[in-house]
């Protein structure tokens, strides 16, 4: 996934050059940046001293975008397994059915149990085991089937 | 005794960027919560650590005691400062913070528990020989019990909800035939508004200001006050202009009594750390409880800047179990402050008005200060309330302060939204107000004047 440091960036680059469109490709995501000349009010082109606008727009294509993110409902620590020494719940490359039990988040001595909502494999885990992670917080990336 | 390592501010917007400035300079490390929809927030930006807790909706956020606690787990903070508003006067959030091992900023649980029960906490004053306005004897569970009440005290009564404030579940009734009504509809408000649709009634003060007292307490009870504070000038019980000292406390006399059953008030409470308890005073300067704070108030920069205390490091040094620092002897205000709550609203309906602030100009100068945690692009939530700016004002004399809030209001630019701005404007320009010659029927006499003055 592009983070939004990086678009910006990317953004500058196109506006101190001439280039007009930027395509780039990047661990699975695709970004398109395509600068677009608007016209302010004129149906017709004149000449370039009339109000030309220069419109940036960024169009994120993610291929991501067939990925599922698993996000923590809740403040707490994240754990992958049910016990200390007990196997983790589920590893890269898992398959996980909807409902699932994919991890722990623990928050005031109490284990929540947090479910897969798509049947799918696992393809990445976000957080290390015993990481504190917030509301919202990505844990797992899931390529439902 | 030490102080705390690290504070999580349970709170948003400029009350928790106070806070945070005063654990800065205590050396003390923060933790700010946030909601999902306040990523973008000041108090976050000038936090150590931030959590983010839930959602938008309060009640999954700011109000959400797991999310809180956890949030403190997770960042080993060792005290959380509830602010105002949300938890602060939440008995159950104080008691599950003590369960936890962490300690929280403000009284006992059982300090809220009381200020929280408005008709009980009348009670208790009235037992303990603080003056109360005459009324009801604990809650009234019937209308016909209400009747009795009512026609003993003598109409106009005010019926009130015993768990709440800011005017909801409050009617006031002129006549006997009346109440009926009125106490139903009471009943049902603050049943809506706080989950309990218990009243009780005072007599109703026709003339009456708004003036309340300053409380700091440490854990042996040695209590003091800090001066009073006039909050006449509000809208629908909602204050908008505050001051100290008030301006018909022109005699010592007066200061003095209405600091002292201040403390009476708290001390009949074994009341601890900071708090306000609140008077009416009627046009023949009596004095009548009417209730306790267990809490911070928004309010509370002018009694600052009058006496020169930092009143939330005082919290945070009581709550640290360090004791008072000085005694009541030793506590000389100093010249006159005002406050002006400044709105996202339209100034002139009072509608709210969030959205993107695309300029921003603070005033200056001496003697203002400005507590606020807005900025030039932000952009200012609708799920909270509309407080964007407090501009506090002090100066050597009552004169002196209102020259410097009018010459404030002229400098401060916000953009983008509508603000109350203008509002304070015609407040401080008001002959009424710069006589001092008003109450809390203000705000009406403003608005029916409104064709004539600015």
């Amino acid at each position: 996934m592009m983070e939004i440091a990086e678009l910006k960036e990317l953004i500058e680059l196109l506006k101190e050059t001439d280039i007009t469109e930027l395509h780039i490709e990047k661990d699975g995501a695709k970004v398109k940046i395509k600068r677009e000349k608007v016209l302010s009010s004129l149906e017709i082109p004149v000449h370039k001293s009339a109000g030309f606008q220069e419109k940036v727009t960024a169009e994120v294509e993610e291929e991501t975008q067939r990925l599922v993110t698993v996000t923590s409902p809740i403040v707490g620590t994240f754990y992958r397994a049910p016990a200390p020494d007990a196997n983790p719940f589920v590893e890269v490359g898992s398959k996980v059915s909807k409902g699932q039990v994919l991890c722990i988040v623990e928050a005031m001595k109490l284990l929540n149990e947090i479910e897969s909502d798509v049947d799918g494999i696992i393809v990445k885990i976000l957080v290390e085991n015993g990481q504190p992670v917030e509301y919202g917080e990505p844990l797992f990336l899931i390529e439902p089937v | 005794m030490k102080l705390f390592k690290k504070i999580l501010i349970a709170n948003r917007s400029e009350i928790a960027v106070r806070i945070i400035r005063a654990c800065k300079e205590l050396g003390i490390k923060t933790v700010a919560v946030y909601s999902d929809i306040d990523r973008e927030s000041l108090h976050v930006r000038l936090a150590d650590e931030s959590v983010c807790i839930g959602p938008a909706n309060a009640s999954q956020s700011y109000l959400n005691i797991p999310a809180i606690l956890s949030a403190a787990e997770i960042t080993d903070a060792d005290a959380i400062h509830p602010g105002y508003g949300f938890l602060s006067e939440n008995y159950h959030f104080a008691e599950a913070c003590i369960t936890s091992g962490i300690t929280f900023i403000g009284p006992t649980p059982e300090n809220i528990r009381l200020g929280g029960d408005k008709a009980k906490a009348r009670q208790t004053m009235k037992r303990k020989g603080v003056p109360v306005v005459s009324g009801s004897d604990g809650p009234v569970p019937t209308e016909e019990l209400a009747m009795k009440v009512a026609k003993k005290i003598g109409f106009p009564v005010v019926l009130k909800a015993s768990a709440g404030g800011g005017g909801h579940g409050m009617k006031i009734v002129k006549e006997e035939k009346e109440l009926e009504q009125a106490f139903y509809m009471a009943q049902r408000e603050a049943l809506t508004a706080f989950g309990n649709s218990e009243i009780y009634i005072e007599e109703y003060i026709p003339e009456m200001r708004h003036i309340e007292v300053q409380i700091l307490a440490d854990n042996k009870g040695n209590t003091i006050h800090l001066n009073e504070r006039d909050c006449s000038i509000q809208r629908r019980h909602q204050k908008l202009v505050e001051e100290s000292p008030s301006p018909i406390s022109s005699t010592e006399k007066f200061k003095k009594r209405i600091g002292e059953l201040g403390v009476k008030a708290a001390r009949a409470i074994k009341y601890r750390n900071a708090g306000t308890v609140e008077f009416i005073v009627d046009s023949k300067a009596n004095i009548f409880f009417i209730e306790i704070n267990t809490r911070i108030q928004v309010e509370h920069p002018v009694t600052e800047e009058v006496t020169g205390f930092d009143i939330i490091k005082e919290q945070i040094k009581l709550a640290a179990g360090f004791p008072l620092e000085y005694k009541q002897s030793q506590i000389r205000p100093f010249g006159h402050a005002i406050e002006c709550r400044i709105n996202a609203e339209d100034h002139e309906r009072f509608i709210p008005c969030p959205g993107k602030i695309s300029y921003l100009s603070l005033p200056g100068g001496p003697g203002i200060r400005v507590d606020t945690a807005i900025y030039s692009g932000y952009v200012i939530p609708s799920n909270y309330d509309s407080l964007i700016a407090k501009l506090i004002v002090h100066g050597r004399d009552r004169a002196e302060a209102i020259a410097k809030m009018k010459r404030a209001l002229d400098e401060f630019i916000i953009e983008g939204i509508n603000t109350t701005i203008p509002f304070h404007k015609r407040v401080l320009n008001n002959p009424d107000f710069i006589s001092g010659n008003f109450n809390t029927h203000f705000l009406e006499k403003l608005n029916n004047n409104s064709q004539g003055n600015l």
